[in-house]
């Protein structure tokens, strides 16, 4: 058995062109990891319901576990590593969390992050249901949830304050 | 937990597909959100020798009504069209299925047609294309030359993710007609867990007459035979006012017509009830829709 | 003013890195790694009679493979037996690669190592094992029956049985006026945290030593198992726990076959290797918990009190016993919980079946026993027609009766005795929290809407922060920096927060100064895991009284340097003062300068601090007989036995009179694990706890078939619950102190998950009025519950 034939094309990560040059299975979960050296996604189950590899494709969270990087050529893609200030400081949803303790080992957490950007885009004041909605296709095993809610509500608030949008 | 190796096209027309699948024939599988077949080449419970990816061709990015049909090509998501409001106002059904599909973020990337060719009998859609005798459209490459063929909704599912699409054929599009007039449908389900696959759904429609009673109902059942269920309630409802209707018997007919099988999340037995429990409240909900939708019509 | 940090809610520290993907995983690290991927039995039971790798060694990539007959005899022993116990007398382990036989799906058989893993799973695919099918043995019932075996030589099944007994329990119930008997059972399930495990190790041949990165809940014992399997000296060895994405109870079990392994291979091979476990190989390769059936007798009297109760249980331990009987131990001794029980005999059997081994699960023990005891509760009271609360006041161990000593051997092998709590109080604040005395009219209200509401309540005590002992370091650096060491490490507990929050209150420093590092044994070598709610109990302990030295240290420093009694100084805000004196001060970083008589000025700091700048003592030498150079102190906390923490749960439900659907309305904790450190981590702590709880009522378990195929291996089928599963957690907090430790703490770690299957359990049979003997219970089961009772009804 040969060695893989290898895809050669760009991602746009986190505003960064990319190139990458993967076999043609290569994850999108993967590619980021291991190829561009991205380890903020997570990777939890790799069969797509688990959400610690939720990323943003052109602006909307999808699984990156449940995309080949080759079939996302050219297309826009931002983990968590891109939301940050270039001093570190912490995006209004990252800041959130922060505040709301919705976090704990912080395995999960980028996965959850990328989905609340993802929901607070679409839905900038969510109601307590359309929240719940928006993160209830992402596992935690910590927290009961609890606090993660609390942080969508609050990371609402902030962006509001900032007149920002994830 | 690795896919295994495969080679990888990428066509840019509906043509291009064709050949390569007209090429690989059996060893290919048509690549579109990958919701469904990922998760199964990461189990290694699928090694298809060719993936032809279907996302790169633009032409199948549509949704397309006409005062009959909504039409939704191969490459639409499910979010689009859950969110669209043209749709909804065509086809209330489609959202009221969709937004039990998995989790909002698998719907951003999954597809409509590819949730119909995948043929799960625990696929929301399935139901919806039934119970509208919707249209699914096929693509294939016939002596060298373009061939489309349609096979109607009804006929579409054969068995447990097997449905009547030949190895060299992609499903192009899905038409899903429009909503008659003093028309409702709804769709509900029981899950383990929100999200998840049912351990049954029902959708229905119905339609009322002029003096609010029911002219004809239908419903169909995911996640109790290898198929979608349908069910005609018209003989049993034809003439009765909504609130006479005695939903025990709707309760019974539906009992009746399926044939769960038993598994991890639930028996037969459970299913067959909750088939009767989710046939009376999606038949209440679709003449409550069918009113709602009646009165906003009335408003000026 | 001092710096009074402890107690306080604040922001945890660890948080922005995480939250920005700067954590470091095991997967995250090592990209320069080979891939490990392992062939797994899939049968229950079988033996190999042939193994064909010829497919396997064509595929580009692989770098190496082995089976049990390729690796050197240490590694072809058993693994180690954790915990050996009298009572355990069939003892056995598994290796590292089946040795002829396999006695579950999942157990490796054979180890490929290549470039990446996907070629390693290419690889493994292509081995041929060929198996020989043996019965498999599958259930307790099955292994109880014992007509096949998974060990040729263990006769029954039988690993272990033991009994403990407390009074005459027999004369008990023959004394009293009545009794019942129950059979109550929980299903298995398992810790399943979001990182699955994960083992990298690097060899560095210049100076012989290895470097293996384990995401472990005890990397210092990781550390000393490695050494001995490999036959390294110990000191050869560092081990390191980088950031871990949940234990709950798993990672505690080690070594792994997988954690001998990797690190094998990387020496053998000279360069690094990695294994990363998938989510598959997690479910059938990892471990399991909670599966135990138990047959009840109690005697009571006519206010409900217990007079004498009996058990007797089946625990499964799966296809091998590394962990020893830890799990059927804490069953046994904490079954009592809060109430007097007269007479109490315990028996249990420990059954091999061939599944998954069990191992600790967040709870271990405690959430079979406390569903055993409150459904006995509850029991008692329907058959009585009392009140449900009232039954449990009646038991209740007073304020007044503590230390209480129930009279048993606890798992750290001392006697259990509970050391402070106030029940009563407890149950006092539950009622209130869930509304227990005003439900009876909303049940009413809502049945008269055609809604079945029901309410439960479930009471627990927790022996938490058992032994032997944790330790802890803490060193000022000349810059001011607060270093703090403990060896146990980290999966979420926040302990870079609690324990920088324990060293700023006992030194004086501020928050921002103290860093902490837990799970490196290169710099902290001594410790046992964090595990049985204990890093707060016993590494805050340690630390506390290491920074008390450290304090203690540099107040005879600073006294010197300021000409003062060391008991006229305070340490605040980094400074030492003299007290009522504000000019009289010396910075701490300045006290670690002088701490440290030098003969070089490395530095400006350090200038200080060299011979010729320091006054000469003529009849001293410069570090005293009994002291050490620099602002630094490590000490140990070992306890005379574990402290008791308690709490009680209550759960208002609603079933479906059509679905069988139960959803939650109500969910109430009162908890008392002492003073709190930080009450947003205890807080979250609970809410986790409680989540896991309600997943293992109504959701989760470990569904083996006739055949011991793990039916849904997978989180499609797995079905761990997500935010829309969980309800809202109301929480209120009593705080009796411990005697036992210098804080007054007890552990909180697992107490949200134990009685969450018996309040629930105790609701649904409230709004049902059928008995829930078993959980986890689904809509199917509750269904069939009803058809069963309308059956029985009609």
């Amino acid at each position: 058995m040969t060695a893989d034939d290898l895809h050669e094309f760009t991602l746009v990560v986190n505003g960064r062109p990319r190139e990458l040059r993967v076999p043609a299975r290569r994850l999108l979960s993967d590619a980021l990891r291991h190829d561009l050296g991205l380890t903020g996604t997570h990777v939890g189950c790799e069969h797509g319901v688990c959400g610690c590899c939720t990323v943003l494709l052109d602006g909307e969270p999808v699984r990156s576990c449940l995309a080949f990087a080759v079939s996302v050529a050219g297309h826009e893609v931002t983990t968590v590593e891109g939301l940050a200030g270039p001093d570190g400081t912490l995006h209004p949803v990252q800041q959130a969390f922060a505040e709301c303790h919705g976090l704990q080992c912080g395995f999960c957490t980028p996965g959850f992050v990328m989905a609340v950007c993802g929901l607070l885009a679409d839905q900038p004041e969510p109601t307590e249901e359309q929240a719940l909605e928006g993160i209830s296709g992402n596992l935690c095993r910590c927290t009961g949830y609890q606090n993660i809610l609390r942080a969508v509500h609050r990371a609402a608030e902030l962006l509001a304050e900032q007149g920002d949008r994830p | 937990m690795k896919p295994p190796p495969f080679t990888y096209h990428a066509p840019t027309t509906v043509e291009e597909a064709v050949d390569v699948l007209a090429e690989v024939g059996e060893d290919g599988k048509v690549l579109a959100g990958g919701q469904s077949l990922i998760p199964l080449l990461n189990f290694r419970l699928a090694a298809p020798e060719h993936l032809v990816d279907v996302n790169g061709i633009g032409a199948l990015d549509r949704i397309a009504l006409d005062d009959d049909v909504v039409r939704v090509s191969a490459g639409v998501r499910h979010a689009r069209l859950e969110r669209h409001q043209a749709v909804y106002a065509a086809c209330p059904l489609l959202r009221q299925a969709l937004v039990h599909v998995a989790h909002p973020v698998v719907r951003n990337r999954g597809t409509v047609c590819g949730s119909i060719a995948h043929a799960d009998p625990a696929g929301e859609l399935t139901a919806v294309l039934v119970l509208l005798d919707g249209t699914v459209h096929l693509a294939a490459q016939r002596a060298g030359q373009l061939a489309r063929r349609d096979v109607p909704g009804s006929d579409f599912f054969r068995g447990v993710f097997e449905a009547d699409v030949g190895a060299d054929e992609l499903v192009e599009a899905v038409t899903f007609p429009r909503l008659p007039a003093r028309a409702g449908s709804a769709f509900v389900e029981v899950a383990r867990r929100h999200g998840d696959y049912a351990v049954c759904g029902a959708g229905a429609t119905v339609q009322l007459d002029e003096r609010g009673r029911i002219a004809a109902a239908r419903l169909a059942f995911i996640s109790v035979g290898p198929v979608p269920v349908a069910v005609d309630l018209t003989e049993l409802l034809a003439g009765a006012a909504p609130a006479r209707v005695r939903l025990e018997a709707v309760a019974e007919q539906a009992r009746a017509a399926v044939r769960p099988g038993s598994d991890l999340h639930a028996s037969a037995e459970y299913r067959r009830h909750l088939a009767g429990v989710l046939a009376a409240r999606a038949l209440q909900e679709a003449v409550a829709d069918a009113r709602d939708r009646r009165d906003r019509r009335r408003e000026p | 003013m001092t710096t009074r940090l402890f107690g306080e809610g604040i922001a945890r520290r660890e948080d922005p890195r995480l939250l920005r993907g700067e954590g470091r995983y095991l997967d995250d690290l090592g990209s320069d790694a080979l891939e490990v991927a392992f062939v797994r039995s899939p049968h229950a039971h079988a033996r190999i009679t042939d193994i064909d790798v010829a497919d396997a060694l064509d595929v580009d990539g692989l770098v190496a493979l082995y089976v049990h007959e390729d690796l050197p005899a240490r590694l072809r022993e058993p693994l180690p037996l954790l915990i050996p116990h009298p009572a355990l007398t069939q003892p056995r382990t598994a290796c590292c690669l089946a040795d002829a036989v396999v006695r579950h799906v999942g157990e490796p058989v054979a180890m490929v190592v290549a470039t990446d893993r996907y070629v390693a799973e290419d690889a493994a695919e292509r081995i041929d094992v060929t198996y020989e099918p043996l019965e498999p043995v599958v259930g307790l019932d099955a292994a109880a029956r014992g007509a096949a075996r998974v060990h040729d030589d263990v006769p029954g099944n039988v690993a272990a049985a033991l009994v403990q007994e407390v009074g005459d329990v027999d004369a008990a119930l023959a004394q009293a006026p009545h009794t019942l008997d129950l059979a109550l059972e929980i299903e298995r399930s398992a810790s399943t945290p979001l990182e699955a495990r994960g083992v990298y190790a690097r060899w560095d041949a210049d100076d012989g030593t290895l470097r293996v990165y384990s995401s472990t809940q005890t990397p210092t014992s990781v550390r000393f198992a490695v050494a001995a399997k490999l036959g390294l000296p110990a000191e050869k060895v560092e081990c390191v726990a980088p950031d871990v994405g949940g234990g709950f109870g798993v990672k505690i079990m080690h070594p792994w076959a997988e954690e001998i392994l990797v690190p094998w291979a990387a020496r053998l091979l000279g360069r690094p290797v990695k294994w990363t476990e998938d989510r598959v190989e997690h479910f059938v390769a990892a471990t399991h918990e909670r599966a135990q059936t138990h047959d009840i007798t109690v005697g009571f009297d006519d206010d409900g009190r217990i007079l004498g109760l009996d058990v007797r249980f089946r625990h499964d331990n799966g296809a091998y016993v590394p962990y020893g009987l830890i799990v059927p131990i804490i069953t046994a001794t904490q079954l009592p919980g809060p109430y007097k029980l007269g007479a109490y005999r315990v028996a249990f059997e420990s059954l091999y079946s061939t599944t998954c081994p069990v191992t600790p699960y967040r709870g271990a023990g405690r959430p079979q026993a406390c569903f055993a005891m409150e459904r006995t509760v509850d029991a008692i009271a329907a058959r009585l027609e009392r009140d449900r609360a009232a039954v449990r006041a009646a038991n209740l161990i007073a304020p007044d009766e503590m230390p209480y000593d129930i009279g048993l051997v606890f798992q750290d092998g001392r006697p259990a005795i509970y050391d402070s709590g106030d029940f009563p109080a407890t149950l006092a604040k539950v009622r209130e929290l869930i509304g227990w005395d005003d439900f009876p009219r909303l049940k009413a209200e809502a049945a008269a809407e055609g809604r079945r509401l029901g309410i439960g309540l479930a009471c627990y005590v927790e022996g938490t922060g058992v032994g032997p002992y944790e330790g802890g370091h803490v060193h000022v650096e000349t810059s001011g920096r607060v270093n703090v060491y403990t060896g146990l490490s980290s999966q979420g507990q926040g302990h870079a927060t609690v324990f920088a929050q324990i060293v700023a209150t006992e030194l004086g420093v501020p928050l921002d100064d103290v860093h902490v590092t837990t799970g490196d044994t290169r710099r902290f070598p001594y410790a046992v895991g964090t595990f049985a709610s204990r890093a707060a109990v016993m590494s805050g302990s340690a630390i506390a009284l290491a920074a008390r030295k450290v304090r203690a240290k540099a107040l005879r420093i600073a006294a010197e340097a300021l000409e003062a009694n060391p008991d006229d100084l305070e340490i605040s805000e980094g400074i030492v003062r003299v007290k009522g004196s504000p000019g009289d001060a010396i910075p701490l970083k300045a006290v670690a300068v002088l701490s440290n008589p030098l003969r070089y000025a490395f530095d400006e700091s350090a200038r200080a601090a060299t011979q010729f700048a320091l006054p000469a003592s003529e009849d001293r030498p410069p570090i005293a007989d009994d002291d050490e150079p620099g602002l630094e102190g490590r000490d140990y906390y070992s306890p005379l036995r574990s402290t008791f923490a308690n709490g009680m749960h209550a759960a208002v439900v609603e079933t479906d009179p059509d679905t069988a659907e139960v959803r939650i309305l109500r969910y109430a904790v009162v908890h008392d694990c002492g003073p709190l450190i930080n009450p947003r981590i205890v807080e979250g702590q609970i809410h986790g706890g409680v989540a896991q709880g309600i997943a293992g009522a109504l959701y989760e378990r470990m569904a083996y078939d006739e055949a011991g195929q793990l039916t849904n291996a997978s989180f499609m089928d797995f079905l761990m619950p997500y935010a829309t599963e969980i309800p809202a957690i109301a929480i209120d907090h009593l705080e009796t102190p411990s005697p036992l430790n210098p804080l007054g703490i007890k552990g909180a770690g697992e107490a949200g998950v134990i009685p969450v299957s018996a309040a629930l359990a105790a609701a649904i049979e409230d709004a049902e009025g059928i008995p829930i003997h078993r959980m986890p219970l689904s809509p199917d089961e509750l269904h069939a519950l009803r058809a069963r009772a309308g059956g029985e009804a009609s």
